[in-house]
């Protein structure tokens, strides 16, 4: 059994602000990241897959059917976007979710998630987890067993 | 307690089945099949866990580990073309996966009497391709 893992970037820029709370306290909570025209980041995911050698080709996962679907549920959709005006989850959603990384990692989670069995339709590989950094000083990791 | 040490080499290989066509090689491994081989500067990073010593204070001398790594990967690996210099690689196909496999093979035996016994071998391809494997069965059964 391996743990393959693969590197992607993009570039977003973001706004961390709560509907549910005042100015003041958004102010207080998010300081420089609750600037109201927002700011942007350079970040990194990893996207860490498991599952058995495949006997015949002596990997566990076909690297260009993870690149594909991570560029189309991931990387296109977001790189070069601003995720609070751009994407649903974001944007248009009641109430919004505030775009921090623990958001923005667990729904690239789920969007691999969802279409996952689309391209990888046997037993193996599994999506294991996924890691996300807005800068490289910050990690954020989800597994996809934690989320639905 | 995981300890890790980390080592380099830089070798060629190409991914290419021979009893496959040019075609369904070029399909399965896209770049990596061209024939001719290319290379890559790999990182292999080798983790022990085990309980420090409680006279020195340590899992394993990291001396001795170096010294291990050295000659079980960087001397076999090094420089060299893997498919045509590097057992098993003349018959199996030089993938992440199964070099992290080979590196565990070559490791196992020599690190599983001491207080840290082999945990983990990642190898990075390139920056942005690591794998990682922990000793469990590589197939599923």
């Amino acid at each position: 059994m391996f743990r393959v893992t693969r590197r992607y970037e993009f570039a977003a820029s973001h706004r961390l602000h709560s509907g549910e709370l005042s100015d003041e306290e958004n102010r207080r909570l998010y300081g420089k990241c609750n600037n109201p025209y927002g700011h942007g980041h350079n970040y990194v995911v990893e996207v860490s897959v498991r599952g058995p050698l495949e006997g015949a080709t002596g990997r566990a996962v076909d690297i260009a059917i993870l690149d594909e679907l991570v560029a189309r549920e991931v990387v296109r959709p977001l790189d070069h976007h601003d995720l609070n005006r751009e994407v649903a989850v974001f944007a248009s959603v009641v109430p919004a979710l505030v775009p921090t990384s623990e958001n923005l990692g667990i729904e690239i989670c789920r969007r691999l998630k969802r279409n996952w069995k689309q391209v990888f339709p046997g037993e193996w590989p599994k999506l294991e987890k996924i890691r996300i950094g807005e800068t490289a000083r910050n990690i954020f990791e989800v597994g996809a067993d934690e989320i639905e | 307690m995981v300890i890790t040490r980390k080592v380099e080499f830089s070798a060629s290989h190409v991914c290419r089945d021979p009893r496959l066509s040019d075609r369904e090689n070029q399909r399965i491994y896209g770049l990596a099949a061209n024939p001719h081989g290319h290379g890559h500067n790999y990182v292999v990073e080798v983790s022990l866990k085990g309980d420090p010593d409680p006279v020195t204070g340590m899992v394993l001398d990291l001396k001795e580990l170096k010294a291990i790594l050295e000659r079980e990967i960087v001397e076999p690996y090094d420089h060299r073309f893997l498919n045509y210099e590097v057992p098993p690689f003349d018959r199996q196909v030089p993938t992440t996966e199964n070099i992290a496999l080979d590196i565990w093979r070559r490791l196992e035996p020599r690190l599983s009497d001491g207080r840290g016994k082999l945990h983990a071998v990642r190898v990075y391809e390139t920056p942005d391709l690591y794998v990682d494997y922990f000793g469990e069965p590589a197939c599923s059964a």
